[in-house]
């Protein structure tokens, strides 16, 4: 099997092990969406565990870098569309309670209704987004 | 101090899964969305490997258990019906996240990487959550 696809498969494991400490010590869905809403509308002792999951998001770069894994050095798009995309992916992801990992990762692997609905209909609305932004203009 | 650890440390798990599954690069995820182009399944073989240990974790642990190691109650969503908010707000999320290959995990972990465009991104989407609740009164 290809190099990249057993990078994926393990990298899925691990990020499924963060998400499943979350849930083993602190009994918390990891949703990445809305551990991050949260974080920035509430201010109490009770967000710090939130506030503590952002920073080990944003310095894991920082230690795969050193094992050859770096983050990318620039977007697939231009700025506008990415001004856009980032508004309706955030007010997506709040009116819809979750994102890919959320609903897709922690729900499917509750076999949460709600959840795989929504996985079904995100995955749905990008592959329709793609087909249209890539083959049709 | 516990949150601190425990939630420092699951956070760095899952951007380090994050980050060499390569679910940070927006366009490998956009190969993988694009379906009727040069398909890249990398991103389903992450799904398959975060389900690999969250599915069984789930089922064998918290679903009987109910309560962490610590012995607090877990704290899961309770919400069983599929509304209005939960398809429109799906539908809005694929929309983004299909024009920029980015969804809110790898967003946050390609902050120290300081590419523009990203940030940029990073900021919209903090805005668009702060007006969410606007657009959950039209619903």
């Amino acid at each position: 099997m290809n190099d990249i696809y057993i990078q994926a498969l393990v990298g899925g494991m691990v990020l499924g092990l963060g998400a499943a400490l979350l849930m083993f010590t602190l009994g918390k869905i990891a949703g990445i969406s809305g551990i991050t809403f949260s974080a920035i509308t509430s201010y109490s002792s009770t967000n710090l565990w939130r506030w503590a999951f952002l920073v080990g998001l944003i310095i894991a770069p920082i230690i795969t870098a050193q094992f050859g894994y770096k983050l990318p050095t620039e977007a697939a798009t231009g700025i506008p569309l990415l001004i856009i995309a980032g508004l309706l992916v955030g007010i997506g992801t709040k009116v819809g309670s979750g994102c890919t990992s959320g609903h897709g990762i922690c729900g499917i692997g509750r076999f949460s209704k709600r959840s795989i609905i929504a996985t079904i209909t995100f995955m749905f609305t990008a592959f329709v987004t793609v087909f249209i932004t890539h083959h049709l203009f | 101090m516990k949150g601190i650890i425990f939630g420092l440390l699951s956070g760095l798990l899952f951007g380090i899964g994050l980050t060499i599954s390569s679910m940070v690069d927006p366009k490998v995820v956009l190969g993988f969305l694009d379906l009727f182009g040069a398909w890249d399944p990398t991103l389903a073989f992450v799904m398959v490997g975060g389900l690999l240990v969250y599915l069984p974790f789930y089922h064998f642990y918290v679903k009987p258990k109910q309560h962490t190691i610590f012995g607090e109650p877990c704290d899961l969503p309770n919400k069983k019906n599929v509304d209005a908010k939960l398809v429109v707000g799906a539908s809005l999320f694929g929309i983004g996240w299909g024009l920029s290959g980015i969804c809110p995990g790898p967003a946050i972990t390609n902050i120290s990487g300081g590419v523009p465009g990203i940030l940029l991104f990073v900021l919209a989407m903090l805005i668009g959550m702060m007006l969410a609740s606007r657009v959950e009164k039209i619903i």
